[in-house]
């Protein structure tokens, strides 16, 4: 076991091993890229998408239902799902089932979040914001979003620690990222290789985690951070 | 600088501010109105108080003069203008609103807070910073707790800072809903008494939504009482409401002790005082005995300069040596000539001489039996 565990440090710090198009380095910047990419789109749809219907109270079951469908499907589903229809769409294998997975993957928790994050903003300071002469888009964005800052990030944040797990399956449709190592040493039984992807997808996942909290605590109203630390 | 306009205003007549004509709501999916085509005046510079038990309509009527809520039909006019004439917005920024302390923004300073309508009505930076100060002031709330965020304050500072926050723009109309119901009973008691204050410097056209019948006599120039689906039961100035109910359910709302609450409506100057038998503290036993059979009294006061030194009664007067000052017993209450003759009928009913003493400040002014309280409320 030790020796195992020894000759996946060495594999890891072997400066041969991060050379190079097939090297970790290059996976690793893939598997960030693409990671980064799909959070930011899903983002761009979402977030927009899930604060007006937070604010406009509308569609209450909404939400829930969103949930239990995307909790229902597989991510591998996901991505196998995506394949016949990137190739249909002449994208091809490779990159591009990948990229509409991990965006489908993404949308989910990012859109509830944003729609509850919104929705639970305290009624009486939308009525008082409302009742001072906010309009409607001075209410949105001088009280109800920073205040549902702290949410919105979290789902952000699930979102971003799903799609760099996830990603890994990439390499089953044909692309790279750190997936490649885990499905390459898979074929050939290197499990030092499988063992050496997997622990860098996972410290991936972590340092996502990690910086998405830092992220929070520096981006959180501070009145309302406050009454956190309070209670 | 604040108080100019709004004096103005209210001195120039006390006609109208706000006038609804008919007004109904009903809301969508509801079978009945929650308002029944309500007309009321609201009069310029006056507190008037909706007051009434849940589902009566009144804050929903509240809501309609700010245009939170639209009526379904009927007029509002404020200040002889159709108030839905002008957008929303606008017409909310010349209106301060109050809620309970939870309306404050957590997220922002108490600054900030006060800061918001001159904020959205893009004052310059350094006018917005002297009219805060100012407010602070005004309210009662300290120059370092401004810096601080809602959440770290009292239910009496938050509520204070509500308030700073509706009066920033000086608008000359203030809506109040139910904005002391959150704190304890000591704090709102001195919430409304500073409220009270600072409308006799303001003299801002105030309406305030309550349930609570005995905070809307103490505030309100005139009450309205709305009975369930926003029906006036009755609109009236606090006394006459007390003194002559219009119909039984106003009479069950004002509840059984009316007659209690019409005299915390009295203030002690209203009443003559009476003089009893008074001593000086170098009177000796015998001369107190006598001054106290000539009065036909059991009891006396021992006054010297304007000043009550203490009370005797006959059995310590029997140890009165040398004189009755080393007798005198020394004032456990009395009362001030702003108080009212509800507190003087509680001070002279714990009192077994059975009657109140006022003074002001150190200075003796005289005594109100329990009987002239009494014969107040007959009259």
């Amino acid at each position: 076991m030790i020796d195992f565990l020894g000759d996946v440090l060495a594999w890891l710090t072997d400066p041969a091993n991060w050379e190079g198009e097939r090297g970790i380095g290059n996976r690793l910047v893939e598997h960030v890229l693409i990671s980064v990419e799909t959070v930011a789109i899903a983002a761009a749809i979402a977030l927009p998408a899930g604060i007006a219907i937070g604010h406009s109270h509308r569609w209450p079951g909404l939400t829930t239902g969103v949930v239990n469908i995307a909790r229902a499907i597989p991510s591998f589903a996901v991505v196998a799902l995506a394949l016949p229809f990137a190739i249909r769409l002449g994208l091809g294998i490779g990159y591009w089932p990948t990229f509409l997975a991990l965006v489908l993957l993404a949308l989910p928790p990012i859109f509830t979040n944003a729609v509850t994050a919104i929705r639970v903003v305290e009624p009486r300071v939308v009525e008082a914001a409302r009742g001072l002469g906010m309009r409607e888009r001075e209410l949105l964005w001088q009280v109800e979003i920073p205040l549902a800052v702290p949410l919105i990030l979290a789902g952000v944040r699930v979102a971003a620690v799903q799609v760099v797990a996830t990603a890994t399956l990439g390499a089953l449709v044909g692309w790279g990222g750190l997936g490649r190592f885990i499905v390459d040493g898979f074929a050939v039984q290197d499990n030092v290789r499988v063992f050496g992807g997997a622990l860098l997808v996972a410290l991936l996942a972590v340092l996502t985690e990690l910086g998405f909290a830092a992220l929070s605590r520096w981006r959180s109203p501070r009145g309302v951070a406050q009454t956190a630390v309070a209670r | 600088m604040a108080t100019d306009s709004s004096a103005a205003t209210a001195a120039a007549s006390s006609s109208a501010a706000i006038r609804l004509e008919h007004v109904s709501k009903r809301f969508p999916g509801a079978s009945t109105d929650a308002v029944a085509d309500l007309s009321l005046e609201v009069r310029q510079g006056e507190v008037t108080v909706f007051v009434g038990p849940s589902g009566c309509g009144k804050t929903t009527t509240l809501k309609m003069i700010n245009r939170l809520e639209e009526p379904t039909s009927g007029h509002i006019e404020i200040f002889g203008r159709d108030q839905a004439a002008t957008p929303a917005h606008e017409l909310r920024r010349q209106i301060g609103y109050v809620i309970q302390e939870t309306g404050l923004f957590p997220h922002r300073t108490i600054a900030e807070n006060i800061a918001t309508v001159p904020h959205l009505l893009g004052w310059p930076k350094a006018r917005i910073r002297d009219r805060v100060q100012e407010l602070a002031e005004l309210v009662g709330l300290e120059r370092e707790q401004l810096e601080r965020y809602p959440a770290s304050l009292s239910g009496g500072q938050r509520q204070r800072a509500g308030v700073a926050r509706a009066l920033a723009a000086d608008p000359p109309i203030l809506l109040m809903d139910e904005p002391f119901g959150a704190v304890d009973p000591i704090v709102r008691t001195r919430l409304q008494d500073e409220l009270l204050a600072l409308q006799q410097r303001l003299h801002k056209t105030i309406v305030f939504v309550t349930h609570d019948i005995e905070e809307a006599t103490k505030l309100g120039d005139r009450v309205a009482v709305l009975d369930v689906g926003g029906i006036l039961a009755q609109y009236a100035p606090p006394a006459e409401l007390l003194r002559e109910p219009a119909n039984a359910f106003v009479e069950e709302f004002l509840g059984r002790e009316r007659g209690l609450r019409e005299l915390s409506l009295i203030p002690v100057s209203d009443v003559p005082l009476e003089r009893r038998c008074e001593l000086s503290p170098g009177a000796s036993c015998e001369e107190a005995l006598a001054a106290m059979d000539r009065a036909g009294a059991d009891w006396a006061l021992v006054i010297e300069d304007d000043r009550c030194a203490g009370w005797v009664d006959r059995k310590r007067i029997a140890e009165a040596v040398p004189n009755v000052s080393a007798a005198a017993v020394p004032l456990a209450r009395w009362i001030g000539p702003n108080s009212n003759l509800r507190e003087a009928l509680e001070v002279a009913l714990t009192s077994h001489t059975r009657v109140a003493i006022v003074q002001d400040g150190e200075r003796y002014l005289g005594v109100l039996p329990i009987e002239r309280i009494a014969q107040r409320l007959e009259a």
